[in-house]
């Protein structure tokens, strides 16, 4: 296990674009582990309100007087909390239901048009809906996230289970006398958690920017600040776009959500890589 | 006393060009510890039957008559029941070896898996059991080889680990489908003699096309054409003195023998010829093998015969 751990990292080494995604990663899990010891001030604590960057606030303070680095740092904290446990339910559901429906005929076809169901309905507006009518709490909108972020992967592990499933050492598993569960979980589940792995990476993106198109318009949880919140925020001060004060409020925010996105994005491909030979390039970037 | 009897049994599967008749009325019985070989060409319904005793055929599948095991009739058994006769009681060997073992999983692992399905010993002692059959099979430095994925391991190397797995949980009877395919000539051998040694405890339903094979293993041989049996004999019998004309045309095929084919291509299963089925390929037919379907019969002491030949 272990081994296999290091022949994987070694492999994954070879990949530049994933090292920077894992890089930039990496950063925002530590800055969100260690806020407490990292952050400069208590985010919630009150100091003159607006001011510009200085020695003291390095990116200056928002309209009620918090210091921003110190938000930013408490706010990554909450978008990647809500990002990990939306999306390990999501590939949770997508999985199991993938499975039963490649496994199972007699199911997949009930089982896929709900899937079907799922992709084709506008989610974003859904998901606002939803959210609307819900108490904003950071549990909450976890719920909605898996609830409308399952069903890609549903599909992805299906066609694969679809594959696995007539592999002549399935056949003899059976013959040998295994169950379908037994079935399933050792011999087929092991064959798909890379996909999985994948999908949750990629997965975890759609997440993360729904999750701060939501606060930002109001619809997050108020008591656990995130970036999108943040923007939220800002955009409602009354002249955000007047003076300088975006770029130190508004744009840290955003760039935070773009290089969490763009990070996970790089590692994503990367294991897409990994997991899919077919997909690896000749040339090296 | 005999371990399996197989009375009138029929295989078809339906699909989308018409109704597959795999396997029509076949008959035949084994003894414990017996050695049967079935020949065929290919396609001629030997896996399925080799299959259908397992009850491993999908859903659609039609089966008729009756598969006695040890005074159970298979075909009656719930699809539970099934699965404690299967890997226990009667083990496959299956062709391939290569996509027939789990590239992900260590190969001690996967024989301990099928030992733990049935004795309920802990993984601990599984995996113990597995070195110990990986021994029998003599593989070399057993212990470590347990701890290796299939693909460290060599084509003969695997196929001893696929009889290894099928003699895990001690079966009484084994189906071998061809556990040679792909083998080249001296590692045949061994394999041969590796099965000959590690069943004699056991009966063998050995389903196979290569003679040679059948011969150095089987006490009895079926030869099967077009989804029946053509002839039933000790395997002497068959080489010495075949009856069916499409045995004699397949002993004629052997590159010893003059490496003759028969003329024609064996019949689609699902627009069997009327008549004798092997008539549209037969030197000797008659008027009446086109309209009339021969009986299989004893002609001699143990030597059974389906042709109007011998009426």
């Amino acid at each position: 296990m272990i081994e296999d751990i290091i022949v994987f990292l070694k492999k994954y080494k070879s990949n530049k674009l994933g090292l920077v995604g894992l890089g930039i990663l990496i950063f925002f899990v530590i800055a969100a582990i260690f806020a407490p010891y990292i952050a400069p001030y208590d985010p919630g604590h009150r100091y003159k309100s607006t001011e510009h960057p200085n020695s003291a606030h390095l990116l200056g303070t928002n309209h009620v007087g918090q210091d921003i680095v110190s938000e930013l740092i408490y706010g990554t904290r909450v978008s990647l909390f809500i990002t990990l446990f939306a999306s390990i339910a999501a590939a949770f559901i997508g999985t199991f239901i993938g499975l039963i429906a490649g496994y199972f005929k007699r199911l997949d076809f009930f089982l896929m048009r709900i899937v079907d169901l799922f992709l084709t309905i506008p989610r974003l507006p859904l998901i606002i809906i939803i959210a609307a009518f819900m108490r904003p709490s950071i549990w909450n909108l976890i719920f909605v996230f898996a609830l409308f972020e399952w069903s890609i992967t549903a599909r992805i592990i299906r066609s694969e289970v679809l594959t696995f499933k007539n592999r002549p050492y399935v056949d003899a598993t059976r013959m040998f006398g295994a169950g379908d569960f037994h079935i399933l979980g050792r011999h087929i589940l092991p064959n798909v958690v890379p996909l999985v792995v994948v999908q949750l990476v990629l997965v975890s993106r759609y997440i993360i920017l729904a999750e701060s198109g939501l606060s930002f318009i109001g619809l997050g949880d108020p008591t656990a600040k995130s970036w999108g919140m943040m923007l939220h925020d800002a955009f409602e001060y009354p002249t955000i776009f007047i003076s300088d004060i975006w770029m130190w409020w508004m744009l840290p925010a955003g760039l935070c959500i773009v290089f969490t996105i763009l990070s996970l994005t790089f590692i994503g491909y990367a294991l897409e890589e990994l997991v899919n030979p077919r997909l690896r390039r000749v040339t090296t970037l | 006393m005999s371990i399996l009897k197989i009375t009138h049994l029929k295989v078809h599967f339906p699909t989308e060009e018409g109704l597959v008749k795999a396997v029509n009325t076949v008959d035949f019985e084994m003894k414990e510890n017996e050695k049967l070989g079935l020949i065929g060409e290919t396609g001629c319904g030997k896996t399925v039957l080799g299959m259908s005793i397992i009850r491993l055929l999908q859903l659609a599948t039609k089966i008729e008559g009756e598969i006695w095991y040890k005074g159970k009739d298979l075909l009656k058994l719930s699809e539970e029941e099934m699965r404690k006769i299967r890997g226990k009681e009667i083990a496959m060997i299956l062709q391939n070896p290569t996509t027939s073992l789990n590239p992900v999983l260590k190969v001690g692992d996967q024989i301990a898996e099928a030992i733990q399905l049935h004795q309920g010993l802990a993984k601990r002692a599984a995996k113990e059991k597995a070195v110990e059959m990986l021994e029998a099979v003599k593989i070399p430095d057993a212990s470590k080889r347990a701890n290796e994925y299939p693909h460290e391991f060599s084509g003969g190397m695997k196929e001893r680990v696929m009889i290894a797995m099928g003699l895990a949980c001690e079966p009484s009877l084994i189906i071998a489908d061809e556990p040679t395919k792909g083998l080249d000539v001296t590692i045949k051998m061994q394999i041969i003699k590796l099965m000959k040694e590690v069943t004699k405890q056991r009966a063998i339903l050995f389903i196979t096309h290569d003679l040679g094979v059948a011969a150095e293993i089987c006490d009895n041989i079926a030869v099967m054409y077009a989804g029946e049996l053509v002839e039933y004999a000790k395997t002497g019998d068959i080489f010495k003195n075949p009856l069916h004309p499409y045995t004699q045309g397949f002993l004629n095929s052997l590159p010893n023998r003059g490496l003759k084919p028969i003329r024609g291509m064996s019949p689609s299963l699902i627009d069997l010829p009327s008549g004798c089925r092997f008539h549209p390929r037969c030197d000797y037919a008659r008027e009446i093998c086109k309209t009339e379907h021969p009986e299989i019969v004893e002609k001699e002491n143990g030597h059974h015969v389906r042709c109007f030949l011998y009426d």
